[in-house]
């Protein structure tokens, strides 16, 4: 009845998605396999359509995989990416362990606060990413306020550097990603009726057993959704790495941001993309499987 | 989970977890307002770096820009986005429709280095002049696919059964759309917008690949300055923007309240 | 658009033809048979009840009258015209959805009024109309209420009313009564009954409660598998079930198995398994010697006594020698079990006429089971 309409509905977001979403990623393939050159744009071969044939076959007879040699070769590319899971899987870890029992107390709530408590974790959301980084930068500066407080509590004797550190990192990334890991986790958790949780007491089961029993295998797509959501973009995290962690290890949006801002070598930032896109592929299509069903009910 | 009482454990967890996310913010705030140039030292009230801010030509600029992209992008991503939430929700299974719940989902979790990187290589192949234009798409592709989202949950949990109603009572399907499922999904839409406005005046890694020399955005700006250090003057902007962001919250939620208790008393003939 | 729902007097003249005929109808799910070539004439003025369980496709059927599907196959032929393939709001025809489906940005008096505005009416004939729908289902002072305002009761009148409005000449009712408790959906039953008789207007409504399609039809359609298994009037379908599935689905049932021994005008004789006979009484179609049968027989119909029937009185009665296995007091009425000598058993209630009883039987005691051959349904095997 109504789905001839909502077909129809569909042509403009496909077209758009395909010209701005799919068609970019063949040319980030097509650039990674380039040569950088000092020009504009920073790369050849170039292609040109109206060249005719054989000036297309001889661009792709220039391509080449020497860039993905290239990422292969100097450990400074793979290092960062090893870097880049490394501080990911930890930061999730801990995202996981901060947030569950936030979200834990939050489905406990009564119901009328319950909606109160959801706008004060997702007001931060809608408060810049930026901003919320740079606050965290004026208290641990090296006279910023925890120093301070340090100071003033006779708990350290001379300013502790706080900045440019991993700790900071973590931090700054746990402040940013915590409302992603919890409000999966919340929507999950708040379906789960506390009668289940009764029922296993009655049959004998202690209320922490009964939370293992029940709770945490009935909140696992929560889990599931919350991982995925805080992981996949940490992976290729810019921002705060840049601004909290120290300068002598990068990341791999770090390194592909310095490749292509600063040594404008737009075919190796390419070739780190597609490796970073790889490498990203199994968690996004499990993404995307989550959040199908989950939009979409059984259908 | 309601009856269930709140241990100690669940209350702490709670007030940890809220001071944690508002504390840095609050500390931001009133840091904007201290009259002293060294963040170390209390210089008593001030307003003296929203002055600063207001005459600071090349920070006003950045923020105007920014201003109108979100405005021209959260538009185009709601109407795009809605659309985009209509043929999911309410489509049916058709042809394309796995690549294309996939190419919405997908940019959700998508690092943004690779949206913005893939964004810019299209424009230059596309010897598309970088500015205003170009952050706007790129940030019409980012935020219609949230919108679509919230759009589409909306729609799922809508009862079908209401537009085959409106329909049996003599609307055409289009009419059953705009005179029932409209009006009932607009709080989706309008969070939708709300929610790509601020995503795109938030944007900072998307906007540096696809904007061009001489159109940065407030994120742009406010990071160039941040890496040379805090400046008192980024306390202030930070601030109105809060400001901003809050008061918009506001008027939203006291809208949809509004909207309600209109309802409530008015003859609707 | 005109008012196209306005029933017409040449419609009421030609009301010997029906009002709606259904045609070979056949809707497919992938591969499921929904409907399976499924033909029903509805008279105009009726009160129909489609009955069946879960899955029988009564509503795929109901939702192919209003047009939110479309037939496969066969035609829908409303007042002679074909309206199979016209879309929902341009058919003369309205529905009162299962869970009322009311707008829930709209006051009760614009729900109402929605459909009314559609048809193009002129401002003081919709608020004519609104003011007449609320009189009709009693919910004058609630107009201007929003859905969520409302008990569940008043809900389901301002669904009927948004309904009746447009004066269909069909009314659709999917499970009207399902979200109401029992006492409600009883008086509920008896206002549709005289909402129906008053307006004139046809109703079919869906239905798995066979209570509710007792109480308010004046003829059922009972549905099995996407098929008609029998369509009749209530009183008709329990004593005169024609099939076994349509015996066991409507009330409860004994089914004795057994072949035809002899066949004469008045009496036909069937040997059940346990090789004893049963005097029966003949059905409308003949059948043949030794073919195989079942006989029904409700459980009201069969009386137990201590000893049986008196001589004179017994003479063709069917009677069987058993034991109370089990029984179940039901307040107006008790429900026995009873373990036949010869293996089988039956089931009998007996309506508890008196506050003390005097023919109380307990379990364990030794009764003789009688029944009537009238009271038996010869039913094919």
């Amino acid at each position: 009845m109504f789905t001839r309409p909502a077909r129809l509905a569909s042509i403009a977001p496909l077209l758009w998605m395909l010209l701005f979403f799919l068609v970019p990623f063949g040319f980030v393939v097509k650039i990674s396999l380039s040569q950088a050159a000092i020009a504009q744009p920073p790369y050849l071969p170039l292609f040109d359509l109206g060249a005719g044939w054989e000036a297309l076959q001889a661009a792709f007879a220039a391509l080449s995989l020497d860039n993905f040699k290239l990422l292969f070769a100097d450990d400074l590319y793979w290092r960062s990416y090893l870097r880049s899971l490394a501080v990911a899987a930890a930061a999730t870890a801990l995202l996981l362990m901060i947030g569950y029992p936030i979200a834990y107390a939050m489905a406990r709530l009564p119901r009328r606060w319950q909606a109160l408590a959801m706008m004060l974790v997702i007001i931060p959301f809608w408060t810049s990413f930026l901003i919320r980084i740079y606050a965290w930068i004026n208290i641990l500066q090296h006279d910023g306020l925890l120093n301070q407080i340090l100071l003033g509590l006779h708990l350290v004797s001379a300013p502790v550097v706080w900045l440019s550190t991993d700790s900071a990192m973590m931090l700054g990334l746990v402040y940013s990603y915590l409302p992603f890991m919890i409000l999966p986790l919340y929507a999950t958790l708040s379906k789960i009726p506390p009668s289940l949780l009764e029922a296993a007491q009655d049959l004998g089961a202690s209320p922490r057993r009964a939370f293992w029993l029940v709770t945490w295998p009935l909140s696992l797509p929560g889990i599931g959704a919350g991982v995925l959501l805080c992981f996949i973009p940490i992976v290729g995290e810019f921002v705060i790495p840049d601004l909290l962690a120290g300068s002598d290890s990068m990341m791999i949006g770090q390194t592909l941001w310095l490749e292509f801002f600063t040594n404008k070598d737009w075919p190796v930032a390419s070739a780190l993309a597609v490796l970073l896109l790889a490498l990203l592929l199994l968690p996004l299509l499990a993404y995307e499987r989550l959040q199908r069903r989950q939009l979409e009910g059984g259908r | 989970m309601g009856r269930v009482r709140l241990s100690r454990f669940n209350i702490a967890s709670l007030a940890f977890g809220l001071a944690f996310l508002y504390l840095p913010i609050v500390i931001l705030v009133i840091y904007s307002f201290n009259g002293s140039r060294l963040v170390t030292v209390w210089g008593g009230w001030s307003t003296r770096w929203y002055a600063e801010f207001f005459n600071d030509q090349a920070m006003l600029a950045a923020a105007w820009m920014s201003f109108r992209v979100a405005l021209a992008s959260a538009t185009a991503a709601t109407v795009i986005g809605t659309l985009a939430a209509v043929a999911l929700a309410r489509g049916g299974h058709f042809r394309g429709r796995t690549l294309f719940s996939g190419m919405l989902y997908a940019p959700l979790v998508m690092p943004e280095v690779i949206t913005g990187l893939s964004l810019l290589l299209l424009f230059v192949a596309l010897n598309a002049e970088r500015g205003f234009w170009t952050v706007t798409i790129a940030h019409t592709t980012l935020t219609m696919c949230f919108v679509a989202v919230v759009v589409q949950s909306r729609l799922g949990a809508l009862d079908r059964s209401l537009e085959e109603a409106a329909m049996d009572l003599g609307c055409t399907p289009l009419r059953a759309f705009v005179a029932v499922t409209l009006p009932l999904i607009a709080p989706a839409i309008a969070a939708g917008w709300m929610l790509a406005f601020t995503l795109s005046l938030d944007d900072l890694v998307i906007a540096s690949f696809t904007t061009g020399p001489g159109s940065a955005t407030l994120p742009i700006r406010i990071y160039s300055e941040v890496r040379l250090g805090v400046k008192p003057e980024i306390n202030a902007i930070c601030t109105l923007i809060i400001a901003a962001v809050t008061l918009l919250i506001i008027v939203a939620s006291l809208a949809s309240k509004l909207s309600n208790a209109r309802a409530d008393s008015a003859a609707p003939m | 658009m005109t008012d196209h729902h306005a029933t017409t007097d040449a419609a009421l003249a030609a009301s010997q033809a029906p009002l709606l005929r259904i045609e070979a109808v056949e809707k497919k799910f992938g591969g499921f048979k929904a409907v399976d070539g499924l033909s029903l004439d509805i008279k105009a003025g009726e009160f129909f009840a489609l009955l069946g369980p879960s899955g029988c496709g009564k509503t795929t059927l109901l939702r192919m009258l209003a047009g939110f599907e479309t037939p496969d196959r066969g035609r829908i032929l409303l007042d002679g015209e074909d309206v199979a393939s016209v879309l929902p709001h341009r058919r003369p025809v309205n529905m009162m959805f299962q869970n009322y489906a009311l707008f829930p940005h709209l006051t009760v008096k614009a729900n109402i009024a929605f459909g009314l505005k559609r048809a193009g009416l002129k401002r003081a004939e919709v608020k004519a109309r609104i003011a007449e729908m609320l009189a009709l289902v009693r919910l004058e002072g609630l107009a201007h209420r929003r859905p969520d305002q409302l008990s569940g009761g008043q809900q389901q009148r301002v669904a009927l009313a948004r309904a009746l409005a447009l004066r269909p000449k069909l009314l659709l009712l999917d499970e009207p009564l399902a979200a109401l408790d029992k006492k409600l959906r009883e008086s509920t039953q008896r206002e549709l009954i005289e909402l129906q008789r008053r307006l004139g207007t046809t109703f079919v409504i869906v239905t798995h409660d066979q209570d509710e399609a007792m109480t308010v039809a004046d003829r059922i359609g009972v549905m099995s598998a996407g098929r008609l298994e029998q369509v009749a009037a209530p009183r008709q379908l329990y004593e005169a079930p024609a099939s076994r599935w349509v015996a066991e689905f409507v009330g409860d049932v004994n089914i004795l198995d057994g072949t035809v021994a002899e066949q004469d005008p008045h009496r036909l004789t069937v040997t059940t398994q346990d090789a004893a006979t049963l005097s029966v009484a003949p059905p409308r179609q003949k059948v043949d010697i030794n073919s195989a049968v079942s006989v029904a027989i409700r459980p009201e119909k069969i009386r137990l006594s201590r000893r049986g029937p008196v001589a004179d009185a017994a003479a063709g009665l069917n009677r069987r020698d058993g034991v109370v296995s089990d029984l179940s007091y039901l307040g107006g009425l008790t429900s026995y079990t009873v373990k036949l000598d010869a293996g089988a058993t039956l089931r009998a209630t007996l309506a508890n006429v008196a506050r003390v009883e005097v023919d109380d039987f307990s379990r364990g005691q030794h009764v003789v089971a009688w029944f009537s051959p009238d009271d038996c349904v010869v039913l094919p095997r």
